[in-house]
């Protein structure tokens, strides 16, 4: 027995401090197990249902194909060079990476002029547009854990976006400012079906729930907006929730010393949610008057945060974004995939996170440069895999609170090339040829 | 590589050089003496009649981190109409309040500046500054580190902790978060308006802590000073924005008892109270102080008419700033008991009383402080006007006449209210050269730049001389970078990539215990995260950092 766990510490190393970019949480406190053997992991402490999804997909190393036919990477490279050579109207989309290799796809949309879009820039977008139009007062992991005493979750229980919320910021052993975490209230607006038993706290006490269903979301949180503002609304209810609950929730968040309503941009599946994103915000503000709360955008994954920051500060614009007219362009409606979808005469898709994240069906010629686990349904005409950030290679991922980032390690050996460097293979084929176009042999057209 | 710089008429302050023709020779990205007897020169310019200086610096101006982004992000419409399309050699971006990473580097570059210092790094935000700043082209960039709110350091000065403990913190912070100093935005205020006070003065008690801005200048004063680090302790002061804030400011000269300070963006610390509007210049006094106080620095943060957007750490006073905001909509944040931001659009106009007044004092600053070597060429980029006004603002300085045919267009109850069309003085050359070069380099401890001596890296500036200081000081004939040509005619000719300027004074090893216990017990990331190493400021071969010498620790100086 004694030798057998012995052979098994020795067939396996253990990783301190691994940092998970399932969610928008960023964990770094996983300890993950590597078989030596199969370089397979296993989440050993501090996991979650998402992680292990992430993390415990076993290795593989596929070929990279071209129209399903297995070729070698610099086939591949090739194939999908002269793919974007010919397009017109070539869009990057999926998206599903981190800062370095969203630097390395800013710089070939720039080459190119592509248009960009992340696989989650619908939701994204709804908080954009609030940033945009009105601003917002909003707060990040570290001070919801150790000052919130009240947090209201509005359309969503925040552990399906989360999963270690609960654990991590409010269920905690200690705070900085001798408040007992333990006494903390949490209030979820929606959540009829959900079982929040996760929320009850440590003593036993359950959150409270106003229970309604996501399209009654707006009027909820405009009725509230107006309650906290000292408005009176002359009905008995909203949403099916009686207006003393309601007054009597909006009576707390004044009395609180630091509320935080948390929502998750995702979960308010809706047209125009941003107008009830601003509605949130807009309680935040009113509450900053005498009190203080903080907004609080619950989110992430695929990378979606790290990829706008990095669009960001190097265009000038969130997602979705363009380089068809040579310089960074915005236009939200336009440069979505939706309306691209009609427009792109080529599509590189890249999901470096998580294999289920496939292009959507389409008559476009596809690359995807993708996880190494991907599946298709309709076979890309080129399909070239590549690693996973913080799996297989290194990288910087940020938070969904948009403030704290962090380094992504290696975590095995891997043949896998990471996204930066297929897209530097691909940059060195397009100067190749471009260096032919410009001495006349790779072009009968030249004038 | 034998570069030869022919005939120039040289500004060093360093060297005390005002105008000398002399040759300058770089060999290798340095400035060298004379070429060995065999050597042969493979590059020669003619500067005769050329105006040469060493690149400028710009010591406080915000090109990284994440309030920029915020502001970048906040403001589509500005971007759009300032596009800036690829070219040849360079990138597309956006210009105008916050332009993209790339358009800041080059048009840094094109100004005839080579480096520029991110005045606000949130140590837990430092590998996202650095981020920004790595993908910032041309110019050398660096930052201070900001303490003085994080509840680290506030829980040791109410712990009463031995100085040499907060030393080793501070000494901690500025090598994790590759700083080059250390910087106190609103000291203790940050934090206190988490606790939901909506002011604090220089004696006001934190509600929690029981500590005083003084006590945290204090403290963090001494650090700076007892580390040895070139740079003073980096102040923005308590009440920015708020009339009469003149006295609390004063105050602060006095409160570091004698160690350095410099203060920013002073312009916004200067406001009196007289007046039927109770808003009035209190640039004599603030001038006058630090004319008298050697231990005193100051830059400007001049303020100049259009739009543009305020982004600062100080979320107590953008809080209390948001209503003005133009177009209406701010950002603030509380962020990882560590410190804040706020970001809020402003449009200064020449017609507004308190914005020509806010002009005026800037200026009545700039040229009532008697020593070039201690004023320093900021708007606090882009918090006054974005950073591509500076050859405007440095026409303001040396032009009289131009200057006085601005404040006649200036709103009439402001014109009343300011001196500025009675001072006479004008900048000449060699002070330009010492507030944007030599004082900057010295202020902020680059030991081989701002000068153009031996063995300075050959950052140097070629301006053709026009009675025009600002079409002057907008179109640098040559910008040399490390010794390349990466300008010409104001044009980008060679996109290359600067240094990233940090400091690491020696520290005791040991306070990583108790600040790994505290992130264990209360943060929600692990200490080891917030350190930003050397390889990823470094990545894919653009940049380097570069560490700056220290003067070594002083052991406890009272």
């Amino acid at each position: 027995m004694v030798n057998f766990v012995g052979s098994s510490l020795l067939d396996s190393v253990r990783i301190k401090d691994v940092t998970c970019t399932a969610c928008g949480m960023l964990c770094d406190d996983l300890v993950v197990a590597r078989a030596l053997n199969s370089n397979t992991l296993s989440v050993v402490e501090h996991g979650c249902s998402r992680s292990a999804v992430l993390l415990e997909q076993p290795p593989a190393y596929p070929s990279a194909r071209v129209h399903g036919k297995e070729v070698d990477h610099a086939s591949a490279i090739q194939a999908a060079t002269a793919l974007l050579q010919q397009a017109k109207q070539p869009l990057i989309a999926g998206l599903g990476t981190e800062v370095q290799g969203m630097r390395a796809v800013l710089r070939l949309a720039d080459h190119i002029g592509a248009t960009l879009d992340h696989m989650n820039s619908a939701a994204m977008l709804r908080n954009t547009l609030v940033v945009q139009q009105s601003g917002w007062q909003v707060t990040t992991l570290t001070e919801v854990r150790n000052r919130a005493d009240l947090i209201v979750a509005i359309g969503t229980d925040i552990v399906s976006v989360l999963p270690r919320f609960f654990e991590r910021c409010v269920w905690v052993e200690a705070t900085l400012f001798d408040q007992a975490p333990a006494q903390r209230d949490i209030v979820f607006l929606g959540g009829r079906h959900d079982d929040l038993s996760f929320a009850s706290s440590p003593d036993g006490r359950p959150a409270q729930v106003l229970p309604c269903d996501m399209e009654q979301i707006p009027e909820l949180v405009a009725a509230l907006r107006a309650l906290v503002t000292g408005r009176s609304l002359p009905v008995d209810q909203v949403a099916g929730i009686a207006m003393q609950d309601l007054q009597q929730l909006a009576q707390r968040l004044r009395e609180a010393r630091y509320s935080v309503l948390a929502w998750s941009a995702a979960s308010l599946d809706y047209p125009h949610a941003e107008l009830s994103i601003a509605n949130i915000t807009g309680i935040v503000s009113q509450l900053n008057q005498t009190t203080r709360s903080a907004g609080l955008p619950v989110g992430g994954s695929n990378g979606d945060s790290s990829v706008n920051q990095t669009s960001v500060w190097t265009s000038g614009y969130p997602l979705p974004n363009s380089y068809a007219r040579q310089h960074p362009d915005y236009d939200p409606w336009q440069h979505s995939s939706a309306q691209q979808a009609a427009h792109a005469d080529a599509v590189l898709w890249i999901s470096s996170l998580d294999p289920s994240r496939r292009p959507p069906p389409s008559d476009t010629t596809t690359i995807v440069l993708g996880h190494a686990a991907m599946q298709f349904e309709q076979e890309p005409a080129v399909y070239i895999p590549i690693g996973t950030p913080g799996v297989d290679h290194s990288g910087t991922a940020f938070r969904c609170d948009s403030v704290v980032s962090l380094p992504l390690k290696p975590l095995r050996p891997s043949p896998l090339p990471s996204l930066s460097r297929v897209i530097l293979d691909i940059e060195a084929a397009l100067d190749i040829e471009a260096a032919l176009h410009a001495s006349g042999k790779g072009d009968a057209h030249a004038d | 590589m034998l570069t030869k710089l022919t005939g120039g008429r040289v500004y060093d302050p360093a060297h005390g050089i005002d105008g000398q023709v002399m040759d300058l020779y770089i060999r290798d990205g340095r400035l060298i003496a004379r070429p060995r007897d065999d050597e042969k020169v493979s590059k020669e310019y003619d500067l005769r009649g050329k105006v040469v200086m060493a690149g400028a610096i710009d010591m406080h101006t915000h090109i990284g981190g994440g309030k920029v982004n915020i502001a970048r992000m906040m403001l589509p419409e500005d971007h759009r109409a300032d596009p800036v399309a690829h070219s040849e050699l360079c990138r597309a971006g956006c210009g105008h309040v916050a332009p993209s990473t790339l358009t800041t580097g080059y048009r840094y570059a094109e100004m005839g500046y080579t480096a520029g210092f991110e005045p606000a790094i949130l140590p837990v935000n430092a590998r996202q500054a650095h981020l920004e700043m790595g993908d910032t082209p041309i110019i050398d960039k660096g930052g201070y580190a900001m303490l003085g709110s994080d509840d680290y350091f506030l829980r040791m000065l109410t712990a009463k902790k031995d100085q040499n403990a907060i030393n080793d913190y501070v000494a901690w912070t500025l090598h994790a978060s590759q700083a080059i100093g250390i910087k106190v935005v609103n000291p203790g205020g940050i934090s206190a308006f988490k606790f939901n006070q909506r002011a604090l003065d220089l004696d006001a008690q934190h509600a929690y802590y029981q500590v005083s801005p003084r006590d945290v200048l204090k403290s963090l004063s001494r650090a700076v000073h007892e580390l040895g680090i070139a740079h003073p302790l980096h102040v923005h002061a308590n009440n920015l924005g708020v009339p009469g804030n003149l006295d609390t400011t004063l105050k602060t000269m006095g409160a570091s008892e004698g160690y350095p300070l410099h203060l920013t963006h002073i312009q916004f610390h200067s406001y009196g109270t007289e007046g039927d509007r109770k808003f009035s210049s209190g640039a004599a006094a603030i001038a006058e102080a630090i004319n008298q106080h050697q231990h005193i620095s100051a830059d400007v943060g001049q303020i100049l008419f259009g739009q543009t957007v305020t982004a600062s750490g100080d979320s107590m006073r953008q809080h209390a700033n948001a209503g003005l905001a133009n177009p209406s909509k701010s950002v603030i944040m509380d962020i990882e008991c560590d410190a804040g931001c706020g970001v809020v659009p402003f449009k200064y106009r020449d017609q507004n009383f308190v914005n020509a007044l806010q002009w005026a004092i800037g200026l009545e600053i700039f040229l009532l402080v008697d020593d070039p070597w201690r004023i320093f060429l900021t708007t606090d980029h882009p918090n006054g006007a974005p950073f591509t006004s500076y050859p405007h603002l440095i026409r303001l300085l040396m032009d009289k006449s131009f200057r006085n045919d601005m404040f006649t267009k200036l709103n009439l109850d402001a014109q009343a209210m300011s001196t500025l069309a009675n001072i006479n003085r004008e900048y000449s050359l060699y002070e330009i050269a010492i507030m944007t070069r030599a004082g900057a380099a010295k202020l902020v401890g680059l030991h081989d730049r701002g000068h153009l001596g031996v063995g300075a890296a050959a950052d140097i500036t070629v301006y053709t001389e026009d009675a025009d200081r600002e079409k002057m000081f907008s179109k640098p004939d040559y910008v040399f970078k490390d010794g390349t040509l990466v300008v010409r005619n104001g044009q980008v000719v060679q996109v290359t990539w600067g240094s990233t300027h940090t400091v690491r004074p020696e520290f005791d090893r040991s306070v990583e215990q108790d600040l790994r216990a505290h992130f264990d017990r209360y943060h929600t990331m692990k200490l080891d995260h917030v350190k930003v190493s050397d390889d990823e400021i470094a990545e894919g071969g653009r940049g380097r950092v570069q560490v700056q010498p220290c003067l070594g620790r002083r052991e406890k100086t009272r």
